[in-house]
C-alpha cells in the first residue's frame, strides 16, 4: 500500500480508492436494475388508477378495475395461470429432487447432466413449437400410431395443444424449467456433504432417496430457493409459451393482458395496466402458496425422519425419476427434429410418417425476410451479454456480490418479478417521455434480464478458483488489476465464455420485453417466431423456431471451442 | 454360554486393490463384543476396508472376499440393507435437525409409536449423560457431546456390527479416552462385533482385542 502511494504521488490512498470504486459499481448496477423496475411499476400503477395524462387520464378512478372485473371468464384465466405456476414448479422440482436423490454422484448422473444441459440454451418458444409438432392431432405422435392403431385417416378434432386445462402448456414449461432447476441444483451440490451423508444414511439402513431427502435436501433446497421462486414467477406470467401451447378461450391472464396492451385502441392501456397489477397480485398469491407448500413439505420431511421408516428399496422410484428426466429431454430433442423435418417438407399428408418429398423452399422463402431479425437478435444478444459479462466481472472482482449483500436480492429482482408488471410501465413511460422504440433502449431493458443470469453463471467458478494463485501473484508484486487481467481472467476464460453464452441465450429468447419495448419496430427472431404461432404455417414455424435455436447454440459452440484454440498446448486448461 | 463359531463377524480372504495393486488382504473372525483393531498408515486402505464391509466401496477400488455376520452373508447386498453401523471421523450430525431429530433418524422403525419413539430417544440421551438435550441445536454441542449423540444415533438403529473409522482422532486426549471407553463399553454390552481402524497404538491397547497391521510392507 505504501509503495503504491509513493509510486503515484498526488493520488489518494490505494485503499480509499478501492472503497470508493467498489461503492460506485455496485451502486451503478443497483440503480441500473432497481430504478427501471420501480419506474416500471409506477408506470403500471398510475394508468391502472386512471393516471395517464398523454391519453387524457388526469383523475384517480377505480373504473378500470371495474372494467377488468367485467371481462368475460377473467376468473378462469386467473385459475389457469395460478395452477400452471404451482403445477409446473411442483412437478419440475419434484422430478429434479428425486433424480438428484437417487443418482447424485453416480455415472448415470453425469450422463443425464450432459443430456439435459443443452436444453437450457433452447429458447422456450422453440421448445414449445417442437412440442406442438409432436402432440398436435396431426403431430408426429399421432402419425406414429395412425392409421394402424387409431384408424384415423385424417387428424382427429382434439383440442390439443390448446387444451382448456392448460396441461400441454404445463408440459411445455416443465421440460424447460426442469433443466434450469437441475443446473442450479448441480451448482449447489458441491456445497453440501453429499458423500458423507449418503454413507451415513446407508449405514443406518436408509434407501438412497429417503436418506438423501432427510439428510441433504433441506440444505440443498435452501441454496436453490431463489431460482425456485423465479420459476413460480415465470410460470405464472409466461406469455410466449402460453400463446403457443396454452388454452385460447379464455387464454391465461398474461396472454390476455398482452393482447390488451398491443391493442390499437390506446385506451385499452388503462385496462392492460389494471390487468398487470392483477397479474402482480396473482404471482404474489402463487408465491405465498408456494411458501405454504414449503411449510407442508418440511413438516412431512420431519415426520418422515422421525418415523425412522427406512424404505431401503427405492429402485422403482429412482428409475422412474431418471426415466422422466431422460424422457423430457428426449421430447425436446425429438420436437426439434420434427421442426427440422417440417422446415424442409414438401407435401406431407396426415397419416404419413415422413413427407412425400423434401424441399429447401421454406428456407429460401424465409431467410431473406429473416435476415434483419437475425442481425438484430445477434447484435442485441451479443452486446447485452458482453456488457453484462463486463459488469459481472467488475461486480465479482470488487466483491460486491456476496451472500447477504443487498446487491444479491436486487440483482435477482427481475427474475422474481413478473416481467409484464414493470415492462408495461416502462413502455408507457418511454412513450410518455417521447422516447421512440430504439435499439439502445431495448438493449438496456435486455441487460436488466441478462445480467442476473450472467452473474449467476459466473459467480460459482469465480469463487471456486483457488485463491492461492492470487496470493502467489501478489507476493511477486503484481497489482490487483494485474492479477485480475493476467491470472484470474485467463484461468476463468471458459467460465467467462459460458457466462457470455448464457447471457446471449437469455437475450435471444426474450419475448415480452422485446415485443413491448421494440413496439413492433424492432423485431428479433423470437418475436417473429411467436408471431407465426397463430398463422399455422408449419414450414415457416419450423424455419423460425430452428433459427431461434441455432442462434443461442452458436454462442455455446463458440464458448466451448475458443478455449480449445486458446489453450492448445495447455492440458490442464482443457476439460 | 458357549458361542457358536458362526456367531460374530467373519471376514473371509478380504482383499482390496487399487489400480491392480493390492492394498491389503486379510481374514479375521470378530466375536460378539470383541474389537478387532486394524492399524496402518494413511493411504494403506483402512477406510476402504470399512467401506467394503459396509457396501459403499468407491468404484476406483476393487474388493473381493466374503463378509458373514452371524452366519448370514452380507457380500453383494446393498449397503442400506446390511445394518452395518458406522462411526466416522466427524460426528456428522444433521445441522437442520435437533439432537432428538438426529436420534429419531437413527432409531429403528420397528418401534412405530410416536411417544414410544420419543421415550426411547430420551432414554438414549440419559444413557450418555445428555438428559434434556432433545430439543438442542447440534451446533451448540461440544465435541464430546456430539460424539456421544453420534454414538447413540447408530446404536438406536440396532446394527448387527459396528465399524469405527478413527472416530476419536479429532478429540483432544482427555476426551478421547473418555469417548473411547464409552463407545467400547456400549458395543460390548450390546454384544456387537466391532472393527476399529486407527493409526494410534493407544486405541489398539484400549480395545484389548486382536490387532492386524496393514500397509507395512507397501511402505518399505
Amino acid at each position: 500500500m505504501e509503495r503504491r502511494t509513493e509510486d503515484h504521488p498526488g493520488r489518494p490512498l490505494a485503499n480509499g480508492k478501492t472503497v470508493s470504486r467498489r461503492f460506485s459499481l455496485s451502486g451503478v448496477v443497483l440503480v441500473m436494475i432497481g430504478l427501471p423496475i420501480l419506474a416500471g411499476l409506477a408506470g403500471t400503477v398510475g394508468p391502472a388508477f386512471g393516471l395517464l395524462p398523454a391519453l387524457g387520464g388526469d383523475h384517480l378512478t377505480l373504473s378500470h378495475f371495474a372494467e377488468l372485473a367485467a371481462q368475460p371468464h377473467l376468473l378462469r384465466s386467473m385459475q389457469i395461470s395460478f395452477s400452471t405456476a404451482i403445477v409446473t414448479t411442483g412437478l419440475s422440482l419434484a422430478i429434479v429432487m428425486l433424480f438428484t436423490a437417487g443418482y447424485a454422484g453416480t455415472r448415470m448422473f453425469s450422463r443425464i447432466q450432459h443430456l439435459v444441459s443443452p436444453l437450457l440454451a433452447i429458447p422456450h418458444a422453440a421448445a414449445a413449437f417442437g412440442l406442438v409438432f409432436l402432440v398436435a392431432p396431426s403431430g408426429l405422435a399421432m402419425r406414429l400410431v395412425s392409421p394402424d392403431l387409431t384408424g384415423y385417416v385424417s387428424p382427429p378434432d382434439w383440442l390439443v395443444p390448446q387444451d382448456p386445462l392448460g396441461l400441454t402448456m404445463m408440459a411445455g414449461l416443465i421440460v424447460k424449467e426442469m433443466p434450469f432447476l437441475f443446473l442450479v441444483t448441480l451448482a449447489a451440490l458441491p456445497q453440501v456433504p453429499l458423500l458423507q451423508a449418503r454413507q451415513l444414511s446407508a449405514s443406518l439402513g436408509y434407501g438412497r432417496i429417503r436418506g438423501f431427502l432427510i439428510s441433504v435436501w433441506p440444505l440443498l433446497y435452501r441454496q436453490i430457493r431463489l431460482p425456485v421462486f423465479a420459476v413460480v414467477a415465470y410460470a405464472s406470467s409466461v406469455v410466449d409459451v402460453a400463446m403457443i401451447l396454452g388454452p385460447a378461450l379464455p387464454a391465461p391472464l398474461a396472454v390476455r393482458i398482452t393482447e390488451w396492451m398491443a391493442d390499437s385502441d390506446l385506451r385499452m392501456r388503462f385496462l392492460a395496466s389494471a390487468g398487470a397489477l392483477l397479474q402482480f397480485g396473482l404471482t404474489m398469491a402463487a408465491m405465498v402458496t408456494w411458501l405454504a407448500l414449503e411449510q407442508i413439505g418440511s413438516v412431512l420431511l420431519r415426520r418422515m425422519s422421525g418415523s425412522g421408516v427406512r424404505k431401503a428399496d427405492d429402485r422403482l422410484l429412482r428409475r422412474s425419476a431418471c426415466a422422466v428426466m431422460a424422457l423430457s429431454a428426449g421430447l425436446v430433442f425429438l420436437g426439434l427434429a420434427t421442426l427440422l423435418v417440417w422446415s424442409i417438407a414438401g407435401l406431407w399428408p396426415f397419416p404419413a410418417l415422413l413427407p412425400d418429398s423434401f424441399t429447401l423452399q421454406p428456407w429460401l422463402r424465409a431467410l431473406p425476410q429473416a435476415g434483419v431479425a437475425i442481425t438484430t437478435t445477434i447484435s442485441l444478444a451479443g452486446s447485452s451479454a458482453a456488457i453484462a459479462l463486463l459488469l459481472a466481472i467488475g461486480l465479482l472482482w470488487q466483491g460486491g456480490h456476496r451472500d447477504g449483500h443487498p446487491m444479491g436480492s436486487v440483482l435477482y429482482l427481475p427474475l422474481i418479478m413478473p416481467q409484464l408488471c414493470f415492462v408495461f410501465g416502462l413502455q408507457i413511460l418511454s412513450v410518455t417521455l417521447g422516447f421512440a422504440a430504439s435499439f439502445p433502449l431495448l438493449l438496456f431493458v435486455h441487460l436488466i434480464f441478462v445480467l442476473p443470469y450472467v452473474v449467476l453463471s459466473l459467480s460459482q467458478p469465480w469463487r471456486a478458483l483457488d485463491r492461492r494463485y492470487e496470493t502467489l501473484a501478489a507476493g511477486i508484486g503484481k497489482s490487483p488489476l494485474q492479477i485480475l487481467l493476467q491470472i484470474r481472467l485467463p484461468m476463468l476464460t471458459r467460465a467467462c465464455l459460458t457466462a457470455f453464452a448464457v447471457g446471449f441465450a437469455v437475450s435471444a429468447g426474450l419475448y415480452l420485453p422485446t415485443l413491448l419495448i421494440g413496439a413492433g419496430r424492432i423485431v428479433t427472431i423470437t418475436t417473429e417466431a411467436v408471431a407465426l404461432s397463430s398463422g399455422g404455417d408449419r414450414r415457416a414455424i419450423g424455419v423460425y423456431a430452428l433459427l431461434q435455436t441455432l442462434v443461442p447454440f452458436g454462442g455455446f459452440l463458440i464458448a466451448s471451442l475458443v478455449p480449445h484454440l486458446l489453450f492448445r498446448g495447455r492440458r490442464a486448461m482443457r476439460i | 454360554m458357549t458361542p457358536k463359531t458362526t456367531d460374530g463377524l467373519h471376514l473371509e480372504t478380504i482383499s482390496i486393490a487399487l489400480d491392480g495393486r493390492t492394498l491389503l488382504s486379510l481374514s479375521a473372525h470378530v466375536r460378539p463384543g470383541e474389537i478387532l483393531t486394524v492399524m496402518g498408515p494413511s493411504g494403506a486402505g483402512k477406510s476402504a476396508l470399512l467401506a467394503y464391509i459396509c457396501g459403499f466401496l468407491d468404484p476406483v477400488f476393487t474388493g473381493s472376499g466374503r463378509i458373514l455376520i452371524d452366519g448370514g452373508d452380507l457380500t453383494g447386498i446393498a449397503a442400506e440393507k446390511r445394518r452395518c453401523g458406522m462411526l466416522f471421523q466427524d460426528p456428522l450430525l444433521f445441522p437442520h435437525l435437533s439432537v432428538g431429530g438426529n436420534l429419531l433418524f437413527g432409531l429403528t422403525p420397528s418401534i412405530a409409536q410416536r411417544d414410544q419413539r420419543r421415550r426411547m430417544v430420551e432414554q438414549a440421551l440419559i444413557d450418555v449423560e445428555l438428559e434434556g438435550f432433545y430439543d438442542r441445536d447440534p451446533a451448540t454441542l461440544s465435541g464430546g457431546q456430539k460424539a456421544r449423540v453420534a454414538l447413540q444415533r447408530v446404536m438406536l438403529s440396532a446394527p448387527r456390527l459396528l465399524l469405527l473409522d478413527e472416530p476419536f482422532s479429532k478429540l483432544d486426549s482427555d476426551l478421547r479416552q473418555q469417548t473411547r471407553g464409552l463407545i467400547f463399553a456400549r458395543a460390548k454390552s450390546a454384544g456387537l462385533p466391532v472393527v476399529l481402524v486407527t493409526h494410534d497404538q493407544a486405541d489398539a491397547d484400549a480395545a484389548g482385542g486382536p490387532v492386524i497391521v496393514i500397509g507395512e510392507d507397501n511402505r518399505r
